[in-house]
């Protein structure tokens, strides 16, 4: 009898978590289905490819288009990732260690800032960073990407810093170990799980952005992938850009598929611990 | 992998010293600042000062420009007839149809998208929290939409309702779907969910973690049904984390621009007010009628958090280990 | 190995407050010493500053006859154990014993034969590679020991080791300390709030109360003869009881009847500063069932009735609770002891009288019943100073003492 239903638990589990995983998947499988159909099955309308062919693959990384535009979302997003993970870590550990006026003022500053409107920005911005220069640059798009990646990265890491047992570094000097040692040696080691989760998850924000991308950017010289595809057009003016476009979207979801495949529980707890969206 | 050497090489010296007697901590914090103390301030300060002054930098001042540029007249294509004209844009915006129709779309995108996803996510929720068999592959497969680039995931849906090509074209028998504003909007909405949803369940999965395993079982015994112990004892302990999770949605809805760009251009009466803000801005050029709208929508998104927190009080975000912050 | 010397150390912050004050402590090469006292009398603070993990504001601290106040913890050659065993998590437990060896660069195959060493005699060989959060508690609390001993150091601190542990757990790992400490002969300062702690490990016992030392000595002594009240009422349990005396006609008024002074004692109250009314303090195990004494011993006491209220039969004895009438005794001391044990625990100064009689008592819950209790060991306490006034030269004499 107990057997018997929790079998049938099982199996009613296992059901919604199939529903779960089509519902997941149907988009990304659909597009990247698309980028391996010929020319001539593209508008078949069936789901999965009749004829495979990596000719789109082949056609977008041949197009500078495309290229430049990978080159500048992976930049542009590493450098942004960086800093403000190194930014968001140096406030993060200050408050979630230190005693001082104007931490409570922090932390709703970022807190405002994760659910301000971007695109109350992006006129201004616009405008200042044409009379700076900035404008069309990596800068240009790497302040505000920062700017909005740090309230994820103080609350993540902040969250993550607080597990931390710092007791331990007391142990280590006991132990015989300097300052730096202790740092290095035990401290460290415990704070890079937390550092590189945020790292994944500042960097899924700053890869995915498109409003700041198509409105601080007008050339190739910075525009990143998702702004890219919105204006591609294939090989030739004359071509449907369909296929070309699907392969870049497959292109640029191949790193994120990654991230999750690899990193899914520490993904989940930085977003439940932090639990806020960029 | 860089780890921020410089704070935390030189800080734990004072605070572990202050942190190892607990006993007197009591009584020094009520007393006149000591050395250690404002050591501590001083640094605590100087860690954050990069953080806030970048976060300052790129919005506050922006937005207030954008208030100095709303009160004028300023057309790029027409620089010369740039003037300051007060309130004239906001009459302009506020008495515009467009506006209107921008600002009611995004306003429905906004409550049906939350709405259906505070459902749905509580459900996928309880899912990636209690499910008996794989676990990890429900977690990683809801965790692809929201990661998946929104441009990508909107070119998808586009394609899978554009006559011919997509395996979804046919559902409508006219075809196009994508060219008639209530199936357009249906599927910006669809696009919406789709993305989001997952996120809406990561947030109210770490509230359900919160609901002691023994208070169920506890509800159990005293007779409860299943949606009785849903509704009296985990949706409450959960208040919360369900609030946070809309607030941000909300928040989040209603800057709506990816999906909409890619789906439909804005075009049908399906614009959003991002999108309209953008339309004027980037393609009209017209910087002082897209600041007031700016500004618009930065008042809205203010109020929106506003009655959020006068509602829900400290149970608003932020105020993490009960401490209102 | 080596002794420690605390030379009017104190601890204070700048604002003032003091939470270490003038403490002289001479501990011995290879001695085991104990710091006890409720949380807040400053051990722990004592113990960090020995360890180098806090200053010192003034005096002078000394290891092996060095002075030490500025040299880092790394440069003094000891090593602590912490309550919560601050055992890196990522680290096996092989890597967390070997982890002070590498700090001090000694070359491998050394640190693998002392590792194993110290493994095989806290027995813990076969856990030698797991991580420490697939450890039970007292295994973690033995890696935690290992960590310090395995350097062969000049001192062991430790921080209340065992309080983490469930309760005979505890009990197994105090013999093993103990042992431990034996064998090795390593000076040991240990900071613990348990007075069982206290007194079945130690050499000796430092009591502190408000960041000051109350009194220093063996276990015994400070049962036997303890200097203050405070120092009577911590150690012992169940605890010392209090009651109030009134000084009368050279007589003290008690609830259990009038008790009769000793010489020594009444010249003492005739002083004019004297108090007029005092605290007597008597140990459960001073108390006997009246019928179970031979004359020869009752002449030495006084007896009394009360009622019986509750009784707890060991085995070897009983503890009998009687209820008593009469004012209660009251001073700072009291009351801070009874907030240290959490008041139940605590009955030194209430309404109830905790006695131990003899199993073969009769006694039974409800009844009343006529006790005797020695004289000689009584001590009677200046509620104002909490100075013990029947201690003389050191020894406590009992009220009667000419």
């Amino acid at each position: 009898m107990a057997v018997e239903t929790t079998t049938r638990a099982k199996l009613r589990w296992g059901l919604l978590d199939v529903l779960v995983v089509v519902f997941a998947l149907i988009p990304v499988l659909w597009i990247a289905s698309l980028s391996f159909k010929t020319p001539a099955t593209l508008t078949d309308g069936k789901f999965f490819p009749r004829e495979w062919t990596l000719d789109n693959y082949k056609t977008i990384f041949e197009t500078d288009q495309f290229v430049r535009a990978l080159i500048n979302s992976i930049g542009i997003a590493l450098i942004a990732t960086l800093v403000a993970v190194v930014l968001g870590a140096m406030a993060a550990y200050a408050i979630s260690r230190l005693d001082f006026p104007g931490k409570g003022l922090l932390v709703g500053v970022s807190l405002l800032i994760a659910m301000f409107p971007q695109v109350s920005l992006v006129s201004p911005l616009f405008e200042i960073e044409r009379q700076l220069g900035l404008f069309d640059t990596w800068p240009g798009l790497i302040l505000p990407y920062i700017t909005f990646a740090l309230p994820l990265a103080i609350y993540t890491l902040s969250a993550f810093f607080k597990q931390i047992p710092w007791d331990l570094e007391k142990a280590a000097k006991m132990d015989g170990a300097t300052q730096a040692q202790a740092f290095r040696r035990v401290i460290a080691p415990l704070a890079a799980p937390g550092l590189f989760t945020t790292a994944i998850l500042v960097f899924i924000f700053c890869w995915n952005d498109f409003l700041f991308a198509i409105s601080l950017t007008s050339t190739e010289r910075s525009r990143t992938v998702p702004a890219a595809l919105s204006f591609f057009t294939g090989a030739s003016q004359f071509e449907d850009p369909t296929g070309a476009i699907c392969a870049a979207a497959v292109v640029i979801t191949v790193p994120i598929i990654l991230f999750v495949l690899f990193f899914q529980r520490r993904i989940v707890s930085g977003l439940t611990s932090g639990a806020v969206k960029g | 992998m860089t780890l921020p050497a410089t704070p935390t090489d030189t800080a734990p010296e004072k605070s572990s010293a202050s942190a190892s007697v607990p006993t007197q901590r009591g009584s020094r914090r009520t007393a006149p600042l000591s050395e250690n103390k404002k050591a501590e301030r001083k640094l605590g300060w100087l860690l954050c000062a990069p953080a806030a002054l970048v976060m300052v930098a790129v919005t506050a001042y922006p937005i207030i420009y954008s208030v100095w540029l709303s009160l004028q007249r300023y057309d790029l294509r027409f620089p010369d007839q740039r003037e300051f004209i007060g309130l004239e844009n906001y009459v302009t915006v506020l008495t515009n149809e467009f506006w209107w129709t921008a600002f009611g779309v995004t306003a429905l995108i906004t409550v049906v998208t939350v709405a259906v996803e505070l459902v749905l996510g509580m459900g996928l929720a309880l899912i990636m929290h209690r499910t008996l068999v794989g676990r990890g592959i429900v977690r990683t497969s809801a965790l692809i939409p929201y990661g998946i680039v929104t441009v990508v995931a909107a070119f998808s849906w586009r394609y899978a309702w554009t006559p011919g090509t997509g395996y979804l074209a046919d559902l409508f028998s006219d075809g196009a779907p994508l060219t008639e504003r209530a199936s357009s909007l249906a599927i910006i909405m669809l696009a919406e969910i789709w993305k989001t949803t997952p996120f809406m369940a990561l947030l109210l999965m770490a509230g359900l973690a919160l609901v002691p395993e023994d208070l169920l079982k506890a509800a159990s015994t005293d007779g409860a049904t299943a949606w009785q112990r849903f509704t009296k004892v985990m949706l409450p302990v959960m208040k919360p984390a369900i609030l946070v999770a809309l607030l941000f949605r909300t928040l989040d809805a209603f800057r709506v621009f990816d999906n909409i760009f890619v789906l439909t251009a804005g075009g049908n009466e399906t614009s959003s007010v991002s999108m309209l803000a953008y339309n004027n801005l980037i393609r009209g050029l017209n910087l002082g009628i897209g600041s007031t709208m700016s500004v618009l929508i930065f008042i809205t998104v203010a109020i929106i958090a506003f009655v959020f927190v006068k509602l829900f009080g400290t149970a608003a975000p932020g105020s993490d280990d009960g401490e209102r912050r | 190995m080596a002794d420690i010397v605390l030379d009017k150390v104190s601890k204070s912050f700048p604002d003032g407050t003091v939470a270490v004050q003038d403490v002289d402590l001479e501990i011995a090469d290879g001695e085991f010493v104990i710091l006890v006292g409720p949380s807040g009398c400053g051990k722990s603070t004592t113990l960090n500053m020995i360890a180098g993990l806090e200053d010192i504001s003034s005096g002078e601290l000394r290891i092996a006859g060095q002075r030490v106040n500025d040299k880092a913890p790394r440069d003094r050659d000891i090593a602590m154990v912490f309550q919560s065993y601050a055992l890196y998590p990522n680290m096996t437990v092989r890597e967390n014993m070997a982890f002070p060896l590498r700090l001090a660069k000694l070359d491998k195959e050394t640190i693998n034969a002392k590792v194993d060493e110290a493994a095989k005699v806290l027995e813990l060989t076969s856990l030698l590679d797991r991580k420490p959060a697939n450890l039970s508690g007292g295994q973690r609390q033995r890696v935690a020991m290992g960590r310090a001993i395995v350097r062969q150091p000049k001192a062991f601190l430790m921080d209340e080791p065992l309080s983490n542990l469930d309760a005979k757990l505890r009990v197994q790992m105090r013999t093993v300390v103990s042992r431990l400490q034996k064998q090795l002969g390593t000076t040991t300062v240990y900071v613990t709030h348990d007075q069982t702690e206290a007194m079945t490990l130690g050499d000796r016992v430092v009591i502190m109360r408000g960041g000051a030392v109350q009194q220093v000595g063996p276990p015994q002594e400070l049962y036997d003869h303890p200097r203050n009240l405070f120092v009577a009422g911590f150690i012992g349990s169940p605890s010392m009881n209090f009651l109030h005396a009134a000084v009368q006609d050279g007589s003290l008024r008690t609830a259990l009847g009038d008790v009769p002074l000793g010489d020594r004692v009444r010249r003492e109250l005739e002083a004019a500063d004297a108090p007029r009314e005092l605290i007597l303090g008597i140990r459960p195990e001073h108390f006997e069932d009246a019928e179970l004494i031979d004359d020869d011993t009752r002449r030495r006491g006084l007896e009394f009735d009360a009622p019986v209220e509750i009784v707890e039969s060991m085995g070897s004895d009983k503890y009998v609770y009687f209820t008593v009438e009469g004012e209660r005794a009251s001073a700072a001391e009291l009351e801070e002891l009874a907030a240290d044990a959490g008041s139940a625990d605590f009955a030194g100064a209430g309404g109830n009288l905790v006695t131990r009689l003899s199993a073969e008592s009769p006694v039974a819950e409800g009844q009343s019943r006529r006790v005797w209790f020695n004289l000689e060991k009584i001590h009677l306490f200046d509620p104002g100073t909490g100075r013990n006034l029947t201690l003389h030269e050191g020894r406590a004499a009992g009220a009667l003492a000419d």
